[in-house]
């Protein structure tokens, strides 16, 4: 009997699952060594039918998307349970990623906007409810929880694989894995690893020719001319994440010319992506006095959006008040 | 009871003037607020924004960010890159609904001891009009119900 494989989504946007599939034949791979057990996404599953199986009988899950609602909690802790390998995969399940982003406001705002704001058609004013009645009974939707949380904040997680998406090399790779270990050609790396990435920043990637920064300027790229094809993009005025992010993709997007935006998440060793970023550009900057520094720093109109655009919800103040204002205790 | 409320503060000196200035406010036999719990680094340079957001976020109310004066840095312009550092991380701050002036940076020479135990007392009683910052605490997840390492019996 083959061993178990599992892949499940919670609060994402279905592309770690669209980067697996792009892994293209090394798929086979994976049918060939592995029985897929539940993967709503790519086959019919029901929850009755992972109530059923004994625990710790699915050997590896590759677990995508971050904490928002209780079903997504729910699921969290069932396929821990069921699964003697957990890997949160992909940028939401191990940071927050997009979805993480809500942490900057609080559940209300977030819902406001989302189904009354100026991008919504929604003239009658509809809002998701708890349960609804329909002329064939009640239905119910799961509850939205305060704050977006990573999948380790709510069960122990064995893997870490960061990426938005993870790369598809990646992936492959990490299957091969997978596969030489059933076959027992290979051992697993030890609990806690981060795999599937690189142990250094994008920069360190990056083909772009770099010297010391003196950054005067930072401005968004259709305000800039044309982009010297070779040089730092950060040098250039481009906020460019790259410093602040873990490497593993290839610095597939300095390499063409758009900036870094830190989707592989905190670079290795350090803490709080934000923070390394802050760090990174408040040294750059070619500028002493306070007034002078403000003018440069106006050039970044969204900070907190941009330095946590993928990590605020495993960051170390993990959102902001509005949204931790619910969670508190009186 | 707002009024028991005693800010708990996290102070980083340089080692080369502010400490100096902490110590002439001691030696003088100088009466400042003890809310703040210093830390002494080689510079202001070395003060990484992540060790501030890592003082709100177990327990502290505010951050104090202390240098040597523009021009007298030990290491050149070091106490530069803490001032920018430092305007960065509260207009950070301020998106994330931390008040930003619970991270107050200053200056100090080897010999403003009083001055220095002034701005503490200064810095203590505008955190304490803010009020606590209660950070809520990083979420404990479950234990693993089923032991993670492999097991032999999931192994063809």
């Amino acid at each position: 009997m083959k061993p178990k494989f599992a892949m499940y989504w919670a609060a994402s946007c279905g592309g770690c699952e669209i980067a697996v599939l792009n892994i293209d034949a090394k798929i086979l791979d994976l049918d060939a060594n592995f029985d897929v057990a539940f993967w709503p996404a790519a086959m019919d599953a029901k929850y009755k039918d992972l109530d059923a199986m004994a625990d710790g009988s699915i050997l590896v899950t590759l677990f995508n998307g971050s904490i928002r609602t209780a079903e997504n909690e729910h699921l969290a802790k069932t396929l821990r349970r069921k699964s003697k390998i957990l890997v949160a995969f992909g940028s939401c399940a191990n940071e927050g990623c997009i979805p993480g982003l809500a942490n900057l406001s609080s559940r209300e705002s977030m819902l406001e906007t989302a189904y009354g704001g100026p991008s919504t058609e929604n003239p009658a004013q509809l809002r998701p409810q708890p349960t609804s009645q329909v002329p064939e009974g009640a239905l119910t939707l799961p509850p939205v929880q305060p704050v977006v949380r990573t999948l380790d904040q709510v069960v122990e997680v064995d893997y870490h694989m960061p990426g938005c998406p993870p790369e598809s090399h990646q992936i492959a790779a990490v299957v091969d894995l997978l596969v030489q270990v059933v076959q027992g050609r290979a051992e697993l790396p030890p609990k806690g690893s981060v795999i599937g990435a690189g142990e250094s920043t994008v920069c360190d990637e990056c083909p772009r020719e770099r010297n010391v920064k003196h950054l005067t300027q930072l401005r968004r790229i259709q305000e800039l001319g044309p982009l010297d094809t070779t040089l730092c993009l950060l040098e250039q005025g481009l906020m460019c994440t790259g410093p602040a992010t873990r490497s593993g993709c290839d610095a597939r997007c300095p390499r063409v010319g758009a900036p870094c935006i830190g989707c592989y998440g905190v670079a290795p060793e350090a803490l709080d992506q934000g923070a390394r970023m802050m760090t990174a550009i408040a040294s750059a900057i070619d500028a002493k006095e306070p007034e002078a520094i403000d003018g440069i720093l106006d050039g970044i109109p969204d900070p907190a959006g941009t330095f946590y655009k993928f990590s605020l919800a495993h960051s170390l103040l993990r959102g902001g008040r509005a949204a931790h204002r619910e969670t508190e205790t009186p | 009871m707002a009024n028991d409320f005693e800010p708990v503060i996290i102070g980083f000196t340089c080692n080369w003037c502010s400490y100096r200035a902490a110590d002439v406010a001691g030696t003088t036999r100088l009466k400042y607020a003890p809310n703040v719990r210093l830390i002494r680094l080689m510079c202001s340079g070395r003060i990484d924004p992540t060790f501030v957001l890592k003082a709100l976020a177990d327990g502290a109310d505010g951050v104090l960010i202390t240098g040597c004066h523009p021009g007298d840095c030990h290491y050149l312009e070091q106490n530069y890159k803490a001032l920018r550092r430092h305007r960065l991380l509260q207009r950070t701050l301020a998106q994330l609904g931390v008040e930003p002036e619970r991270v107050h940076l200053t200056w100090a020479s080897a010999a403003e001891g009083a001055i220095f135990a002034a701005t503490i007392d200064r810095f203590v009683e505008r955190v304490r009009a803010l009020g606590p910052l209660r950070w809520p605490a990083r979420p404990k997840p479950l234990p693993v119900a089923v032991a993670p390492e492999l097991a032999e019996e999931a192994l063809p």
